[in-house]
């Protein structure tokens, strides 16, 4: 009996911790007055005691309202101890403030819940502040919003803890010495801001997706944060077609996990992959997902990009993929996001659809100059001059493409492409 | 979206100073005596009114060029006094404005209006809240 009171706890505070931490933090964050590690500590110090009186008095109704109580209280005091050990004045104001919370709160339980949702974009739209460097916003993110530990982020970016540390202590202090606001923009900058914030959720995929052999395991839960950031982002802001885009989009490029490493490790171009081993649940979801973007009619590259997705994985073979929509979505693409690899990518497109002249006339749109030793441009020439059954200048391109590359994976793919 | 429920429950009880420290690449921006200038002048005239009326504004001064600058150094008890500013950089400093507004969001609003952040920078600093 008590062996399975210990799993149900420890059940319940993994799904406590899973499900409501945000919730409780972005709250405390609020009440505290946007002192963040201050509210870090209270909501630790809630979860520490949970694990001590669960057992014992049971697992509460709500956990997270006894979370959210618990937390406010342990704030309380660790203000009411730094009160003591330094007398500061402003510290006696958030005490009362807590106080006063604390109060009304335990008068109306049913008010809690309230305001969650604008509590939780705040801490987002502040972790993920432009007047932090990316990396500080990677790292606070997946720090204070997915609750991921310090080492697990370190692992995760391919850097050591301390880094990750100071990183997190230097944006927290600029958060508050630079007088970075705890609130959700309005008008135009909430559009500007949310696509910052995509970005960094966007970022945070991208990392995990690129995976090498050696560390899968942890880049694919790299994905599933970003997955799950997505999905918040599309809770906070539902009416955001481009929020959908992008869980759209995260979504339809994870579900391809399966086919994209083989046994050894190395990348399976997309044509080359077994799409049974593709996770067709989370295809169709991606689908359904960006009909609802569309739905809301504000077009963008998100929903672009993973229009083109979609269209790749509703074929069942790599040889009825319809390259002629997927040219059309790129050349809409383009519009928005005239970037080298958007170009590169409808050249190929367009080369599939019209035959490879036609993508060759594009790709030498493109300034070589600029692009020597950007891989992608160099597998493209390679891949297009290869069809054409220009052997001498796809090998010359495949060598550039080798030599630039930084990836295991990426190289050891090229170089199979280059024996053929 | 519904900011309504807490918008109001500001966290932040103080307003916040900055300096605005306004830079720009000597010879870019209108030339003198262009109508481009004065439409630029008629600008700043405008911005600081509006800084002004909004009780923004704590102090605003243009700098004399950096050739005019001296930058001393105290080393051992020796006094190293050289011509010019405290580093050579593409941009040089022409002017400052401190103002006093609720965060960083606000200060960066103000900022964007600065005719020079087409052509120039804005760095936006935080008066220490240490009493010097």
């Amino acid at each position: 009996v008590t062996d399975g009171q210990g799993e149900r706890v420890a059940a319940a505070l993994e799904a406590a911790y899973r499900d409501e931490r945000l919730k409780v933090l972005a709250t405390i964050v609020r009440q505290v007055g946007g002192d963040l590690t201050l509210a870090e500590e209270a909501v630790q110090d809630a979860f520490t005691q949970a694990a001590a009186e669960w057992p014992g008095r049971g697992i509460p109704d709500r956990p997270g309202a006894w979370l959210n109580v618990t937390a406010r209280r342990r704030a309380i005091d660790r203000i009411r101890r730094e009160q003591t050990r330094t007398g500061r004045r402003a510290a006696a104001e958030q005490a009362d403030q807590l106080t006063r919370l604390a109060n009304e709160d335990r008068a109306n339980m049913e008010s809690l819940g309230n305001g969650v949702t604008d509590d939780r974009l705040r801490l987002l739209f502040t972790c993920c502040h432009p007047a932090l460097s990316i990396d500080a916003r990677l790292a606070l993110t997946m720090r204070v919003v997915a609750g991921l530990e310090v080492p697990e982020i370190a692992r995760a970016f391919l850097t050591t803890a301390p880094t990750v540390h100071q990183r997190i202590v230097r944006a927290k202090r600029k958060i508050e010495a630079a007088g970075i606001p705890y609130s959700v923009p309005t008008g135009d900058e909430l559009i500007r801001r949310t696509d910052g914030v995509m970005r960094v959720v966007y970022l945070v995929f991208n990392e995990g997706h690129t995976a090498t052999a050696s560390d899968t395991a942890i880049r694919a839960d790299l994905c599933a944060e970003a997955v799950r950031l997505a999905r918040l982002l599309v809770e906070l802001l539902p009416e955001h077609a481009e929020c959908h885009g992008l869980l759209a989009l995260l979504l339809l490029t994870d579900a391809r996990r399966g086919g994209r490493v083989d046994a050894e490790g190395r990348l399976i171009a997309l044509a080359e992959q077994d799409r049974t081993r593709w996770d067709h649940d989370m295809i169709d979801e991606g689908r359904r997902v960006l009909a609802g973007a569309v739905a809301l009619d504000q077009p963008g590259p998100y929903q672009l990009q993973a229009a083109i997705a979609a269209a790749h994985s509703c074929a069942p073979v790599a040889d009825e993929t319809d390259w002629v929509s997927i040219a059309t979505l790129y050349q809409a693409l383009e519009q928005l996001d005239p970037s080298p690899v958007v170009r590169i990518n409808r050249a190929i497109a367009v080369a599939n659809a019209d035959g490879p002249h036609a993508g060759i006339r594009l790709l030498d749109t493109l300034d070589a100059d600029e692009l020597a030793g950007y891989v992608a441009f160099h597998a493209a020439r390679a891949e297009l001059a290869n069809r054409l059954g220009d052997q001498v200048s796809a090998a010359a391109e495949y060598e550039r493409a080798i030599n630039s590359s930084t990836n295991d994976a990426e190289r050891a793919a090229l170089r199979e492409r280059l024996r053929r | 979206m519904s900011t309504d429920t807490n918008t109001d429950t500001h966290p932040r009880r103080h307003t916040m100073k900055y300096m605005l420290l306004l830079r720009q690449e000597p010879g870019t921006g209108p030339a003198e005596g262009t109508p481009e200038f004065d439409a630029e002048m008629s600008n700043w005239g405008a911005l600081m009114g509006e800084l002004g009326a909004a009780g923004a504004l704590i102090e605003a001064r243009g700098l004399d060029e950096e050739s005019t600058a001296t930058t001393l150094r105290s080393r051992g008890g020796e006094r190293v006094i050289t011509d010019g500013p405290f580093a050579e950089t593409k941009e040089s400093l022409f002017s400052y404005i401190v103002v006093e507004v609720d965060d960083l969001d606000a200060a960066i609003e103000w900022a964007a209006k600065m005719p020079n952040a087409t052509y120039g920078s804005v760095e936006i600093r935080p008066l220490s809240v240490h009493e010097q």
